[in-house]
């Protein structure tokens, strides 16, 4: 059978980890190199770094973050964060990515989804879509939160599926940092809507929160920071706890 | 001893050649090249691949001399020969993805999308999953069975003759994740994703 996914995200500054409340306070807290290996180590499925402010700064630190990274991880490692064209998403796979979320660039333009999964294969293309409720639906954000683009969260998530996306990693804007779970409305409405996985991310607090993002938001793989990085869980805790909840967790 | 990577263009082989280093260390050294030369003597060769089928295969075919050279290594030299993802599925007669295209015809049958049992279960089949080891194979030494493995496909490997399939795995159907034939080996699941697990499978092969 196949497992539900436990992913510690790393949010990563000119090469140091940093993790935000709603994307602004930052407090730098660790060199990732050794924090994805002890993720690894605990068991983590796969590793995911967001390169958070890349959009707007010069983002050279992480081709070398994630090279050292995949020689000392043997789980999946993911890679996103100013990520804007085919040849960004090249070179993040030439240092060792095993796949690349794209989330501003794919909203200004969806060819660079399309044409990245035919060159480089659809399991390696993930679009990031950070959204935020406004009234009765979701919209889209882009550039790490800060534009809102007005598109509707859903309807960009079928067209990010036939454009050739292999899996959506799916922010709640508003739940973001908040620790108060993740926006299982939006989660069950988009993972209803396509047929690739989707993963749940924005606003754990607690490891229920992780429960509730696979059994009512129907995520294949949940991704959390706060709760593993500063050690209130850990990873294996985590599994025990979604094992005990008859959620199938590799342990 | 010599283990090459073979690299066709195929698509991401970075974790490929981190894993195999990792796991060779001194002892054992790990060419990555498309040389002909070069995998003509090599000891063993790894046969990679991401993508679609047929832009593998394209990938193959655009390397002047590569499938005869692979011809060679495997068929007469009988050489081991391990393939990882679409590297195995290429072991087919054909397969179905984008278009119907030619395989290496070294085991013969299809290659085929897993039935999702219309859109029940959602693809690509990505992620970790348990592997039933159905015969006693070299590069399963001490691996357990339903040990985890990482997947990432959309397509399977279904072989004509079923003895030759080492491991299946469970999703929408018991998906054929691993296959071996004399001097030939196979896996559907990334052994240098999964984990220590995944690094033993490796160290397996370049131990035969």
């Amino acid at each position: 059978m196949l497992k539900n996914r436990i992913i510690p995200c790393l949010d990563v500054k000119n090469g140091r980890v940093v993790k935000g409340i709603n994307f602004v306070d930052l407090q730098d807290a660790g060199d990732p190199v050794e924090q994805a290996k002890i993720y690894s180590d605990g068991g983590a499925d796969e590793i995911c770094f967001l390169d958070i402010t890349a959009s707007n700064e010069n983002r050279d630190t992480i081709y070398d973050v994630v090279e050292k990274t995949s020689k000392k991880c043997f789980v999946p490692l993911t890679v996103g964060g100013g990520v804007r064209s085919v040849d960004d998403i090249n070179k993040l796979l030439n240092c060792g990515a095993d796949k690349v979320s794209i989330n501003t660039a794919a909203v200004q333009n969806s060819e660079v989804v399309v044409e990245s999964s035919k060159k480089f294969g659809s399991q390696c293309i993930v679009v990031a879509i950070d959204a935020k409720k406004n009234d009765d639906k979701w919209e889209i954000f882009t550039h790490g939160g800060r534009n809102n683009t007005g598109i509707d969260a859903i309807e960009f998530a079928s067209k990010m599926e036939s454009s050739g996306a292999g899996e959506l990693l799916v922010t709640s804007m508003d739940r973001d940092g908040t620790q108060v779970g993740y926006d299982i409305d939006l989660m069950s409405k988009i993972s209803s809507k396509v047929n690739i996985p989707v993963i749940a991310s924005g606003g754990v607090g607690n490891l229920d929160h992780l429960v509730d993002g696979i059994k009512l938001g129907n995520a294949s793989a949940v991704l959390a920071a706060s709760i593993f990085h500063y050690g209130k869980h850990s990873v294996k805790e985590a599994k025990e706890y979604l094992d005990s909840k008859g959620i199938p967790v590799r342990i | 001893m010599n283990v090459t990577i073979v690299d066709y263009n195929s698509g991401n082989i970075s974790s490929v050649i981190n894993s195999f280093k990792e796991v060779a260390r001194d002892k054992v050294n790990i060419e990555v090249t498309s040389e002909l030369k070069k995998i003509k003597s090599s000891d063993k060769v790894v046969l990679p691949g991401q993508g679609s089928f047929k832009s593998c295969v394209d990938a193959l075919n655009n390397i002047n001399g590569l499938v005869d050279t692979l011809n060679e290594f495997v068929i007469s030299n009988k050489k081991p020969l391990l393939g990882i993802c679409v590297g195995l599925q290429m072991f087919a007669d054909i397969g179905y993805e984008e278009t119907e295209t030619k395989g290496l015809g070294w085991i013969s049958g299809k290659v085929c999308k897993i039935d999702n049992q219309n859109g029940k279960y959602k693809l690509p089949h990505i992620g970790w999953n348990q592997i039933n080891i159905l015969k006693d194979s070299k590069i399963f030494k001490d691996i357990d069975n339903n040990a985890h493995m990482y997947f990432v496909h959309s397509y399977e490997f279904v072989p004509e003759d079923k003895n030759l399939i080492s491991a299946t795995t469970d999703y929408s159907s018991n998906i054929v994740c691993s296959v071996e034939k004399d001097n030939i080996f196979g896996t559907q699941f990334h052994p240098e994703k999964s984990d220590k697990t995944g690094l033993k499978i490796i160290d397996n092969f370049i131990n035969l």
